[in-house]
């Protein structure tokens, strides 16, 4: 019932967390996921490109002249789209994964724990292992630790400008902005983004660390509707750990398996290893929390522990609730299905509209003010605002015609060529003048065809329009 | 938020809010991070700064207006520097911005073109049809409609290509800049009943849709001589003339009176009957003290170019 005995603390300050350090199967994979995404993410900016007409990095982000460039891809603003079908393509992959695994994602690849296991190591390099990092934080300020903890975040710093300043390199010429970065020519968002990311690393995997999960991630917070009993988390074995009295640590009578087995006891000796490695700080032998990641430190190091004493591994490991009752980890089930049906719609749907991007685009407008005119000679006139955009690297030369109407005229004015820029637009006003049949009124479809005229192989681009007669006479 | 917490309501480490509900339902109390707390007076103080340096709050009739921040621009040649506020920097875009230097350096390529050219580059087309099109609305399109098309009786539609002052270049430009009356004399006092129903037949046998053949052989005689006297300025052909802005009476196009638009016979003919008898007599301003010659140039091309310029 009620809990009258303690003062209402209405805030607290962050309980430092000191995450020992630990080795093993998951820890291995965790370096591995890191290192690719680092390696990705520093060094992509660098890879040269070379390309007739744009820039000669692979990836990058044009803001300015609206083109992304994906090495061979350019991205115009008309294919947006595309990065609909991204995002919807990472949402039912996220949804889909954490199904089948729980919150992997959380625990091996997302930003904030690659950034806070990075700093994390740094601290372990500059100030040592945990005992050795809680008694600096409680040592008075001297020398020593003024030098520790400057290091420690003097190279927080310095990873986290990398980190600003590697953002930034995608959205110009890698080479030339570092450059005119430190010659302090760069346009101003450059230094703006650095210097913003700069700080928001530094805080964010620095000071704020697991805070972040725990109060600021929404992902932390819906991940019990995508949980079922077939989701994979990182799990104590009750039964095999508590047994029937409890844990009980090494002691008289307590030290082999079976001893324990005839006391009661189970497979659990307190040691507080799991707990020490924990990096948002959680004891995983309470259950399922909400600050758990998934990232499984607490895995490996109970494995440790069960190796150094020869008995076997898994008292805390990655198992399904129905698992841990008995049962069989269903993989294959209804959500799976599901979001991996989805998924591979979504993903053939993608793939098929980047492979099938056309280098030349037509849009046709009809002028609806006015629908038609009368012209002198008694022919009914519409007019079309046609735009033309060259998606290729090379100038085209363009030719328009209108098929699909008889005895209609298409007048392009007095322009005899049309000639695109590489990577251009163009936007042209065309009337179409016809003698309508007596009697005939409403609205007759035909078809506006572009026809490059100097590439090969010919590109060609056909939009129907409509052309409105009046009714009535 | 990084003590040990136990899921089980009923320890004494975790704070509660006291009440149970349905029995055993109960509510954890958990303290708000300081961090968080801290955040929110930092955004206190950001609006004191923020109040300081931007124009921010209403005093008497005036208001404060931001302290060591101004903009400066030019007007008229001359620098002026003036407490922050989005109008100047919207006119210190138009004057410095990339995009606005972009649009000058068109439109002085399209000021030092002759309108052939500008006709027939696509690229200066494209421009002068965007910019032609913003004129057209903010000048013309009162009268003569968003598109051009203009209002039967009163505003002549400009999509077409029959034009009363004449559809070329020169033509055009000199109706923007001059303005026109257009001006016919009304005829009721002028002919007796039977006379304007002989005009008026004849007018319909012009193009082609007159019925009763005895009536325009006396309205002939009327129009094409001293009796009526139309032809002074719709000529004997009935073509009309562009120095004074007569119709062309033979073709398919109408803008004063609506006949196309009529059923039958007599309706076509109290059209025109009205527009005889009354006359015409309308205004279109002169635009040269308004706008500029290259605005006025850029029109030009626009209506030219709208769907029937000669």
């Amino acid at each position: 019932m009620a809990e009258p005995a303690q003062e209402d603390i209405l805030y607290q300050g962050r309980i430092p967390i000191y995450p020992r350090s630990v080795q093993g199967r998951y820890r291995r994979i965790k370096w591995g996921i890191l290192i690719l995404a680092y390696g990705v993410y520093f060094l992509l900016p660098w890879l040269r490109w070379s390309r007739e007409v744009g820039p000669q990095q692979a990836v990058l982000f044009d803001i300015h002249d609206r083109l992304f460039y994906l090495f061979d891809l350019v991205v115009f603003p008309q294919d947006m789209f595309w990065l609909a079908g991204l995002l919807i393509i990472a949402a039912f992959l996220l949804f889909f994964v954490t199904g089948i695994a729980g919150r992997v994602f959380c625990g091996y690849f997302c930003f904030q724990t690659l950034w806070t296991d990075v700093y994390i190591f740094i601290e372990h390099l500059v100030q040592g292992e945990r005992p050795a990092r809680i008694r600096l934080d409680n040592a008075p300020w001297n020398a020593h630790k003024i030098v520790k903890k400057g290091t420690t975040h003097l190279l927080w710093l310095l990873v986290s400008f990398l980190t600003g300043l590697s953002f930034t390199l995608y959205w110009g010429d890698a080479p030339q902005l570092v450059l005119e970065f430190f010659t302090g020519h760069a346009p101003f968002p450059a230094y703006a983004t650095t210097l913003f990311l700069t700080l928001t690393t530094y805080v964010m995997a620095g000071l704020a660390r697991e805070q972040v999960c725990t109060y600021m991630c929404p992902y932390a917070r819906f991940q019990s509707i995508m949980f079922d009993q077939d989701t994979l988390i990182v799990a104590y074995d009750e039964n095999r750990g508590d047994g029937q009295a409890g844990r009980a640590k090494l002691g008289k009578g307590l030290k082999t398996r079976e001893e324990r087995t005839a006391s009661g006891v189970g497979d659990c000796i307190d040691c507080g290893f799991c707990v020490q490695v924990c990096p948002t700080g959680i004891d995983i032998r309470n259950g399922l929390q909400l600050q758990c990641i998934s990232c499984a430190l607490c895995v490996d190091a109970c494995d440790t522990i069960m190796d150094n004493l020869g008995w076997p591994r898994g008292l805390v490991r990655y198992a399904s609730e129905r698992n841990l009752e008995g049962g069989k980890t269903r993989i294959v089930k209804p959500k799976t299905i599901g979001y991996g049906l989805i998924l591979l719609a979504a993903i053939g749907m993608l793939v098929w509209s980047v492979a099938s991007q056309s280098k030349l685009d037509m849009a046709v407008g009809q002028i609806r003010n006015p629908l038609y005119v009368v012209l002198s000679d008694g022919r009914i006139q519409n007019s079309y605002e046609i735009k033309l955009n060259n998606k290729s690297e090379h100038s085209v030369d363009i030719s328009l015609v209108i098929e699909g109407l008889a005895n209609a005229e298409l007048d392009l004015g007095k322009i005899d060529k049309i000639t695109l820029d590489p990577q251009a637009n163009l936007s042209l006003y065309v009337l179409v003048k016809l003698h309508p049949a007596p009697g005939e009124t409403g609205q007759i479809p035909f078809h506006f065809v572009a026809r490059t005229l100097n590439t090969k192989p010919q590109i060609v681009d056909s939009k129907e329009a409509l052309f409105s007669i009046r009714s009535g006479s | 938020m990084s003590e040990v917490k136990q899921n089980k309501p009923t320890s004494p480490a975790v704070q509660t809010t006291g009440h149970a509900w349905d029995g055993d339902i109960q509510e954890f109390n958990n303290p708000l991070p300081r961090w968080w707390l801290w955040s929110f007076y930092a955004t206190v103080v950001f609006a004191l700064v923020y109040w300081v340096f931007y124009p921010a709050w209403p005093v008497g009739r005036s208001f404060t207006t931001g302290m060591f921040n101004t903009i400066t621009f030019k007007v008229d040649g001359k620098e002026k520097t003036m407490h922050w506020n989005t109008r100047a920097l919207l006119v210190k875009d138009m004057q410095e911005g990339e995009e606005s230097v972009k649009q000058r350096k068109h439109m002085q390529e399209v000021a030092a073109a002759s309108f052939e050219q500008i006709q027939s580059d696509s690229k200066m087309m494209q421009f002068t049809r965007a910019v032609g099109k913003t004129l057209f609305a903010d000048n013309c399109a009162a009268c003569h409609g968003a598109g051009g098309a203009g209002v039967v009786g009163l505003f002549p539609n400009l999509v077409d290509d029959d034009w009363l002052w004449g559809g070329s270049f020169q033509d055009i430009q000199t109706t923007l800049r001059n303005g026109h009356h257009g001006f016919m004399p009304a005829f009721r006092k002028t002919f007796t009943d039977a006379q304007m129903d002989d005009v008026v037949e004849y007018v319909l046998s012009l193009s082609g849709q007159a019925v009763d053949q005895a009536r325009v052989s006396r309205g002939s005689v009327l129009f094409n001589g001293q009796g009526g006297g139309c032809y002074y300025c719709h000529t004997h052909a009935g073509t009309g003339m562009k120095s004074v802005g007569s119709a062309n009476l033979t073709d398919s196009i109408w803008t004063i009176a609506n006949v196309p638009a009529q059923k039958d016979i007599d309706g076509k003919r109290a059209v025109i009957r009205e527009v005889i008898r009354n006359g015409v007599n309308r205004q279109m301003p002169a635009w040269k003290t308004r706008l500029s010659d290259n605005d006025i140039k850029i029109l030009t091309v626009y209506v030219h170019s709208l769907g029937g310029g000669k």
